[in-house]
């Protein structure tokens, strides 16, 4: 049923349905109404997952690490500085392969202190080990939580969701969400194999010591899962996707390709794309809707593991490349923007024999907001012969 | 060194930003009743409600206690917290 | 697409004012979006929240800068902030006030009379309530002046929110703004 509903409130209930048996978090604006409507669903009888308070992010991280361990579903919550505290134990959950999912309501990054949004937390901790995933509206955020209980499960590989704070967590809007029989169809129970979790009758030991023998072996591995990941996450999106006929794609004048992984949305043969992540995406779409240039945009909606792939063949269309990130690696470029050049080795010579000039824009640092004329300026800025980071906004 | 961002900020914003605009309700002091206790002063989230400067005492003798309504948004702590109930929240206009 | 921008200050309900259009719009079988605009999140404190509604999904999730509409919950404000800013030739202003139009603005109104209008929903508020929260006798204002959604419709959105007493009586200050 289409409802209309504020974005933690969606996030809540799609957790409800997934019935983790252990949520831990540590309140932060803007995750808040996330974890407050979790307390309520438990408090009201309609969940009954065990809600266990922390006194700070790390312990929130290391509860659900640890319940984790014992191979059950867990769940919990965070953003900005309460994510940069559970760093060590972000590294791991993932070390220690457990299929934990973790929302993180984006948020900049302190000092100077802001409550707004930017991804400065989640770019901060990519080297994590965690799969990332960015949704652009509340539909997909909740659709991404489903997706992201069964590929964690499926590779025993931790993954976190971003929702950018304020502008998804705090926005009312339709959304749909799923039936309790369409998410139990589709996300069976978790059963761990035997041996692998923590039980008082079969004792085992997990984050034990690793000698260079072994800690090289076990790290690769661990990158060659999520590396060797897109196949799986895509088949999955595309399952959950048609487990859910209710939702049907909304026909639009202009070309779209969604490979689960990434989506794109423009002209057929744009001269300009611009890159980027999360909930930037739908005004970015708007302005494409708008636009009478030959303009298109690329979402990521998966940064980890990143399509190179599924990225090159529809970058390779355009003259231009303007990355959008909200967050800066400071003293380099956007983060997503170093990483799309990085690509740039497997990108073919395209229109008049030469590659795309990929150029890193950094927009809506501390929630600065993004409107039509940001991308107005970095189209002007993208056709000039300088290819230096600009902040734009 | 680019440092064109100041910082360092120094005090007194609490002064510059009157927030006396923001009540429905002002508090009354009723003079008379005023037994000059102090507690007005001390669970006031503003720290504004003082003796009179002019030092006029009623006629029990006590200096009696006002509040300053630039700042005064109008919350009734006081009012709810006066042991001598000498102070009244009214309609402000 | 109806874009409407609310000012007024913390505690007043201005962020559940917005998300209550969206959601009387979404009953109405629009496509709605409500979002606050926090600045420092203490009651008193001057702040916006915002509203789109279309009959086609929005995707659009800029801060509102050309609103249509311009609701303005405390008339305080307008020495304090230019609610004004972004005005279009057609938009629709009101504002929570005891006064006439022509005591607030002395100096001649920005928008067309026509286009304005005030009402007393602090002292509503007061008497059906009890309470000086006043953004649900904004609503029903607004939804009589606006044109654009039914009182029936917030009431039913009012319904999502809230439970018991303050349910019913939150419905007759729609009701009573509605019919006024």
């Amino acid at each position: 049923m289409k409802q209309i509903l504020e974005g933690s409130n969606a996030i809540a209930n799609i957790i409800r349905l997934i019935k983790p048996a252990v949520v831990s978090a540590y309140p932060i604006t803007p995750q808040t109404h996330i974890v407050e409507d979790l307390a309520k669903l438990k408090a009201d009888g309609k969940a009954d997952y065990e809600y266990v308070r922390a006194e700070s992010e790390f312990a929130a991280a290391s509860i659900v690490l640890g319940s984790s361990a014992t191979g059950v579903r867990t769940y919990t919550a965070t953003s900005s500085q309460g994510l940069l505290l559970m760093v060590e134990v972000l590294f791991n959950i993932a070390g220690m392969r457990l299929p934990i999912v973790l929302t993180c309501a984006n948020r900049g990054v302190s000092a100077p202190i802001t409550i707004w949004n930017d991804h400065q937390d989640a770019m901060t901790v990519r080297d994590a080990g965690w799969i990332m995933l960015f949704a652009e509206n509340s539909q997909e955020a909740v659709d991404l939580h489903v997706v992201a209980y069964k590929i964690a499960e499926k590779l025993q590989v931790p993954v976190m969701v971003n929702v950018d704070g304020f502008v998804l967590t705090h926005t009312y809007e339709p959304v749909i969400l799923p039936t309790q029989a369409q998410v139990n169809k589709f996300l069976p129970k978790y059963k761990p194999k035997k041996g692998t979790y923590l039980d008082v009758k079969d004792p085992i030991t997990l984050g034990n010591f690793a000698t260079p023998e072994h800690y090289m072996g076990i790290r690769q591995e661990l990158h060659d899962e999520i590396a060797g990941s897109q196949e799986l996450i895509k088949k999955e999106m595309e399952k959950w996707e048609q487990s859910r006929k209710s939702i049907k794609s909304i026909k639009s004048k202009v070309d779209v390709v969604d490979t689960g992984l990434v989506e794109y949305y423009g002209a057929k043969n744009p001269e300009v794309i611009f890159v980027g992540m999360g909930s930037m995406i739908g005004t970015v779409k708007d302005f494409v809707d708008n636009s009478k240039g030959r303009v298109g945009v690329l979402k990521i909606r998966s940064f980890r593991p990143l399509p190179a792939e599924d990225i090159i063949k529809i970058i390779n269309k355009a003259k231009y490349i303007a990355v959008l990130d909200k967050s800066i690696s400071l003293g380099e470029e956007g983060v997503l923007a170093t990483e799309i050049k990085a690509l740039g080795n497997n990108i073919k010579k395209g229109l008049r024999n030469s590659k795309p000039k990929i150029q890193s824009f950094v927009v809506g640092l501390g929630g600065r907001d993004i409107t039509g004329k940001t991308f107005e300026r970095i189209i002007e800025l993208v056709k000039k012969r300088d290819s230096k980071v600009k902040f734009v906004g | 060194m680019l440092m064109k961002y100041k910082l360092a900020v120094k005090p007194g914003t609490t002064r510059k930003n009157k927030t006396g605009g923001w009540r429905t309700y002002v508090p009354k002091f009723l003079h008379e009743k005023c037994i000059a206790c102090n507690m007005c002063n001390l669970v006031c989230p503003e720290n504004i409600c003082y003796p009179n400067k002019k030092k006029k005492k009623n006629k029990s003798g006590k200096i009696y206690y006002q509040s300053d309504l630039k700042y005064c948004k109008g919350c009734g702590i006081c009012a709810e917290n006066c042991p001598a109930k000498a102070i009244i929240m009214q309609l402000d206009k | 697409m109806i874009e409407i921008r609310i000012h007024g200050r913390g505690g007043q309900g201005v962020v559940t004012a917005a998300e209550l259009i969206a959601m009387a719009a979404f009953y109405e079988g629009f496509e709605a979006q409500a979002f606050p605009n926090f600045g420092v999140e203490r009651r008193g404190a001057p702040i916006e929240a915002y509203a789109r509604i279309s009959d086609k999904p929005i995707k659009l999730r800029s801060q509102i800068y050309e609103p249509d509409i311009i609701v303005v919950q405390d008339d305080s404000l307008l020495s304090v902030v230019d609610v004004f800013k972004g005005i279009k030739k057609d938009t629709k202003v009101i504002i929570n006030s005891d006064k006439k139009l022509e005591d607030i603005f002395k100096t001649g109104c920005p928008v067309p009379t026509k286009n304005i209008a005030t009402i007393s929903a602090t002292k509503i508020a007061l008497e059906i309530l009890g309470k000086p929260i006043i953004n649900t006798v904004m609503l029903g204002f607004f939804a009589k002046f606006s044109g654009l959604i039914k009182a029936e419709s917030i009431n039913k959105a009012l319904k999502d929110k809230f439970k018991g007493e303050i349910l019913k009586k939150n419905i007759r200050a729609v009701e009573y703004a509605y019919e006024i």
